[in-house]
């Protein structure tokens, strides 16, 4: 019997998560060349964007088109992937371990009575059933997990923990059309607005560049420097607790078991000495540099690159000398 | 208005961890016990509510018998009642298994407003207040950092998404799970503790609740916990005092060329 993976592919506005294309290259791994890899695509609008995910693994897009999915909210969502779930007989669920999918899944769960894990760093295939992998308690420990009972099996994946396929113009799928029928409890929930954050263009959870700023700022008007020196590298704006609890930045900037846990390619700790808790949200990051004026800062003992100095004389020069790397 | 906040224990942030000798859970010794940071958000905003509406405020946690002191916890901060669920039977099972628990409790309370933290920092799953309402029936919003009352049934909840919020309209009865920033949680006063000192804590067995056994509890769980790992080792690399711009150069040339990172 083969091995069928649904993907729920995120888009805002047209455009597609990169946890979309990461989950699509998972899904044609697991289906190791016996399964049929099929997307659902929701939103308004956002027929011609099928292409993309045929392109990047599927072979197969559900598409439900409707100007009610312009702001949808989980609720319908969630009765939309388990309308897709049954016509697929798909063994696996992916969605993205982001707001939406980690409000869609324990959801869809529920209403299938399957198994469900949540913020999967790993996938694979056991004997019976799935085999999965994650963080808990903040990153200071790692959990395997196994599903037990029939499929279909329902994951949230974290960003960036496995990666996207190249678009692969050659493949070729097909396009299954979704109708959207309301529900009463549709309305109870509505979704009216959409407010961008200012300052915060780069996903901090998807970065693969994160430079963070703490106490060593010694106050508010020095996270320019973090801005600048994240600006410079390409990157995204972290921050440790102590400064987010002194209302220096906002949460959303928060890196850490009570903030956002980062995997980033590079992450870049300003002033930062390094308490367990912030350590845990960031120590699985491909390469740590750590900036601070304490030599003996734990900080240090995690990171491949320390430089011990002054964040007011080290951070203007780094930030001089990215720009000059980035424009040779 | 009645209004439900689920609470869960777990070790503190600040608690370093080992994992016990079974290779599958967390030991416990010398691990400090505290109410899930998210759940103290919850448990804020419940009672800002009781104070505006008025109602009743009961908390709910399912757990181990040290769990009441989280209850406890919630009981001085003001709750008027508490409830738990720590019958062996009903433990140790999945996340949906504990949803399940936890919905069968809350139903019974005939629930206005239900509040949760967003998460529970040590098994980050992120869904027990979704996949209640989803049991319930009801509609949910997570991750919710602010919240303005219209009237006592309407509400409008802001949400954090990835670099933006959210903006959502709201019917009660509804479920809402909390972000940090959306008040500032109040300690327990010191006639609040001593007033909790004395208020019962409320036993619910699985014969009070309508659930399926086959569903529930370590027996009915759908996930299985096969081992725990520590996190990947770090080694220390190397370290730069003195001059900072050679020390910079350095650095970001070894990131390019070495790392490949830049």
């Amino acid at each position: 019997m083969g091995f069928d993976v649904l993907v729920f592919a995120e888009q805002r506005g047209g455009v597609f998560k990169k946890s979309a294309f990461e989950a699509l290259a998972l899904a044609r791994a697991l289906t190791k060349g016996d399964g049929a890899v099929t997307a659902i695509l929701a939103g308004n609008g956002v027929e011609a964007k099928a292409a993309d995910l045929i392109s990047r693994g599927a072979d197969t897009v559900v598409l439900a088109d409707d100007p009610a999915l312009e702001r949808p909210g989980s609720i319908l969502l969630s009765r939309l992937a388990q309308e897709a779930a049954s016509s697929s007989k798909a063994s696996l669920i992916l969605l993205p371990a982001t707001a939406l999918g980690r409000d869609i899944a324990p959801r869809l769960a529920a209403r299938l009575d399957r198994p469900w894990i949540a913020e999967a760093i790993e996938v694979s295939r056991a004997e019976h059933g799935i085999s999965a992998r994650k963080s808990i308690v903040g990153g200071k420990a790692f959990a395997t997990l196994a599903t037990v009972g029939d499929p279909p099996y329902i994951v949230t994946l974290r960003p960036g923990a496995h990666p996207a396929a190249d678009p692969d113009p050659s493949r070729s799928g097909s396009t299954v059309k979704l109708s959207v029928a309301s529900d009463p409890l549709d309305l109870r929930a509505k979704v009216i607005d959409l407010l961008q954050s200012a300052g915060q263009t780069i996903d901090l959870q998807e970065a693969e560049i994160v430079v963070s700023g703490g106490r060593g700022l010694k106050g508010p008007e020095n996270f320019s420097l973090i801005r600048d020196l994240a600006d410079a590298l390409g990157g995204a704006v972290g921050a440790s607790r102590a400064v987010v609890d002194k209302g220096w930045i906002d949460h959303q900037h928060q890196v850490g078991q009570t903030g956002v846990t980062v995997s980033p390619k590079l992450y870049v700790a300003c002033g930062i000495s390094g308490a367990i808790q912030h350590l845990a949200g960031m120590r699985t990051s491909g390469c740590i540099v750590a900036i601070n004026s304490d030599a003996d800062a734990p900080i240090f003992k995690i990171a491949d690159f320390g430089i011990v100095g002054d964040l007011f004389e080290v951070l203007p020069i780094m930030i001089e000398e990215a720009r000059k790397m980035r424009a040779s | 208005m009645n209004i439900v906040v689920c609470v869960k224990q777990v070790p503190s942030s600040e608690a370093r961890i080992h994992i016990a000798a079974d290779g599958r859970s967390i030991d416990p010794a010398g691990v400090e016990l505290v109410v899930n940071p998210y759940d103290e958000y919850a448990m804020e905003e419940a009672l800002k509510t009781r104070e505006k509406f008025g109602g009743t405020l009961t908390v709910v946690s399912l757990g181990p018998a040290k769990t009441e002191e989280a209850l406890r916890t919630c009981l001085a901060l003001g709750a008027d009642r508490a409830l738990v669920v720590k019958e062996a039977s009903l433990l140790g099972g999945d996340g949906l298994g504990a949803a399940r628990i936890l919905a069968e409790t809350i139903r019974s309370l005939d629930p206005d407003l239900i509040l949760c933290g967003k998460v529970a920092i040590d098994v980050e799953g992120y869904g027990t207040g979704p996949a209640i309402a989803e049991i319930l029936g009801l509609p949910h919003v997570s991750v919710v950092s602010k919240l303005e009352w219209k009237d006592e049934r309407h509400l409008t909840a802001h949400r954090e998404i990835e670099g933006a919020t959210e903006v959502v309209e709201l019917e009660l009865p509804a479920v809402l799970t909390a972000n940090k920033g959306l008040n500032e949680p109040r300690y327990p006063s010191l006639p609040g503790i001593m007033k909790a000192k004395k208020k019962p804590i409320e036993e619910i067995g699985s014969s009070a609740l309508s659930v399926d056994p086959s569903l529930v509890g370590a027996a009915g769980a759908r996930v299985a916990t096969e081992s725990l790992s520590p996190p990947p080792m770090r080694q220390e690399g190397r370290k730069w005092t003195g001059d900072g711009r050679a020390a910079v150069v350095e650095v970001l040339r070894l990131l390019r060329e070495e790392r490949k990172v830049l």
